[in-house]
């Protein structure tokens, strides 16, 4: 009983069981990814010289660029007026809305795009609703829209949660101080508010882009042939043709851009702060 | 302000609640089809598919292996990433932070590379389609959520209630478990349904390490979304969205008449 005591005297141990679990289910897993990059089947860069000399897997690496784009472009505006909403309400009102945010939360994504399969079918309700208005068909499924129209919708939550926690910590009298003072409305919003809310559409904007470079399942379910993600092509190297290296190589790719998307965001937010005098 | 923008937007935010609800309120009249399709909307009125989830070794099975998999990593997480997120705030701010960064890492790498790597040491040592294999990954997948649950409750907890307790003369397991546990039982408890959730909706790394002797409940799921159009994928989703929704108002209600009392 003497040791367990004594474990509290060292913090440190008390960390030891996670960082473990983490060195044997994360570190050496990831360190066999980026070995068998290099090395399967002879050591060298074959691997990554084949990923970028192949235009086909050019055309899906800027595609996967592009959709976490565009989702985070839209996620911004949808979730900040929705955000805004939740730190304008009165207590009943707000919990409705918290709700809409943490139910599609808590619900597995693979539920959630099993209904925008559903939806965006050819012979879907979206579909048969343009048709009904006297518009044409439009191919959803299998399409990068209908994939960005399906990452939208499961990634918001991670958009509004981040906004809604700096939002509701925003002085409002600050606001209304410009107003007194002659600003306009649209004055007031723009050089007041909108800079005070910042650090939650960067904290939001990177948590969805990221979140949207490395989904599996949307674009495996909705996308199709012409819709292929970075995921889904890594997937079908190691478990369709058995090829460890290529697979590995888009994977530390993967992983490589998310690592330096992060250092940049980093580094550009700590600027901000030091702009401002870190505010508080 | 004005009326009308206030108007414009909040018509705006009602969309945006009814996307993000709406469509997956599709699957539930799909649950009760009477024919084999995912048409929406369909024909007809059964509980085939209610019945299918039981009497089918294949959903039957995932389900219950499902369970059993997230009910024993929301019990490993939580006691190592509790134990984590104690020595954390008790160490000093610079290592504390390194070890906190350590820790959150599995949030940020991309699920393929995780589920490609996973699966190259399983095949090496045996461990694909077996109940360790999964605990193992599905733990290392909780901890953060544990770690940052547990932490947030740990950053507003007085450490001097602690002292008190032993210059009273508790020995340090008393103090445990009767000043510090009561007091961040909240955050061990959100870190627990955290874990449990993480692991139950868990796809990509399950994906790559089932086995046809042990599958999860996604894994099965996808399998039955990318063969065929089989309804039974609604009965399950739709008792998904309802527990889950159940459980979301009964957390929120609870909280609310707490904060009022």
């Amino acid at each position: 009983m003497r040791n367990l005591f004594s474990i509290g005297r060292h913090p440190v141990w008390l960390t030891v069981p996670s960082l473990l679990l983490l060195l044997v289910a994360l570190g050496y897993p990831l360190a066999q990814v980026v070995l068998r990059s290099f090395t399967d089947p002879a050591i060298g860069l074959d691997n990554y010289v084949w990923f970028f000399s192949r235009p086909v897997n050019l055309t899906v690496f800027w595609r996967t660029f592009e959709v976490a784009g565009w989702v985070t472009i839209l996620c911004l505006v949808l979730g900040y007026p929705y955000a805004w909403m939740m730190t304008a309400v009165g207590p009943r009102m707000r919990l409705l809305l918290i709700l809409c945010v943490l139910v599609p939360f808590w619900v597995s994504g693979v539920v959630r795009t099993l209904a925008w399969v559903i939806l965006l079918q050819d012979s879907g309700v979206i579909n048969r609703g343009l048709v009904a208005l006297g518009f044409e068909k439009v191919r959803l499924i299998r399409t990068p829209l209908g994939v960005i129209i399906g990452m939208t919708q499961v990634l918001l939550p991670f958009m509004i949660m981040p906004l809604y926690a700096v939002m509701r910590s925003i002085d409002l009298r600050l606001v209304q101080a410009a107003r007194s003072l002659g600003a306009r409305p649209t004055l007031a919003f723009v050089q007041i508010y909108l800079p005070l809310s910042l650090p939650g559409v960067f904290g939001g904007a990177i948590i969805v882009f990221i979140l949207g470079l490395g989904f599996y399942i949307t674009p495996a379910l909705l996308g199709g042939p012409r819709a292929t993600m970075l995921s889904t092509l890594a997937q079908q190297q190691v478990l369709q043709q058995l090829n460890w290296g290529r697979g590995g190589a888009m994977g530390v790719i993967l992983l490589v851009s998310t690592l330096v998307l992060l250092a940049v965001a980093a580094r550009f937010t700590r600027r901000r702060y030091q702009i401002t005098g870190g505010s508080k | 302000m004005n009326r009308l923008q206030r108007t414009l937007i909040s018509l705006f935010c009602a969309c945006v609640a009814l996307w993000l609800v709406a469509p997956t309120l599709v699957i539930v009249p799909i649950s009760f089809a009477e024919k084999k399709s995912l048409a929406f909307p369909p024909d007809g009125f059964s509980l085939q598919w209610y019945a299918n989830l039981i009497q089918s070794p294949d959903w039957s099975g995932s389900i219950l292996n499902s369970l059993k998999i997230a009910v024993i990593v929301s019990v490993v997480a939580t006691v190592i990433g509790t134990l984590a997120a104690m020595g954390i705030t008790r160490m000093k701010a610079g290592s504390g932070g390194v070890v906190r960064a350590i820790l959150i890492t599995p949030m940020i790498v991309p699920g393929v590379v995780l589920a490609i790597g996973i699966y190259a040491v399983y095949l090496d040592h045996q461990l694909v389609g077996t109940l360790t294999g999964y605990v193992l990954a599905h733990s290392m997948l909780a901890i953060p959520f544990v770690i940052i649950a547990v932490g947030a409750n740990l950053a507003v907890f007085d450490a001097r209630l602690e002292t008190a307790a032993a210059s009273l003369g508790a020995s340090r397991l008393v103090t445990f478990f009767t000043v510090t546990l009561p007091l961040i039982g909240p955050g061990i408890l959100s870190g627990l349904l955290f874990a449990f959730v993480t692991s139950f909706d868990e796809v990509i790394v399950a994906l790559f390490i089932n086995s046809p002797r042990m599958k999860t409940l996604p894994v099965q799921i996808y399998s039955s979304m990318t063969r065929d159009s089989d309804p039974t994928v609604a009965a399950v989703g739709s008792l998904m969205f309802a527990l889950t929704t159940l459980t979301i108002a009964a957390a929120l209600w609870i909280g609310t008449r707490r904060r009022r009392s």
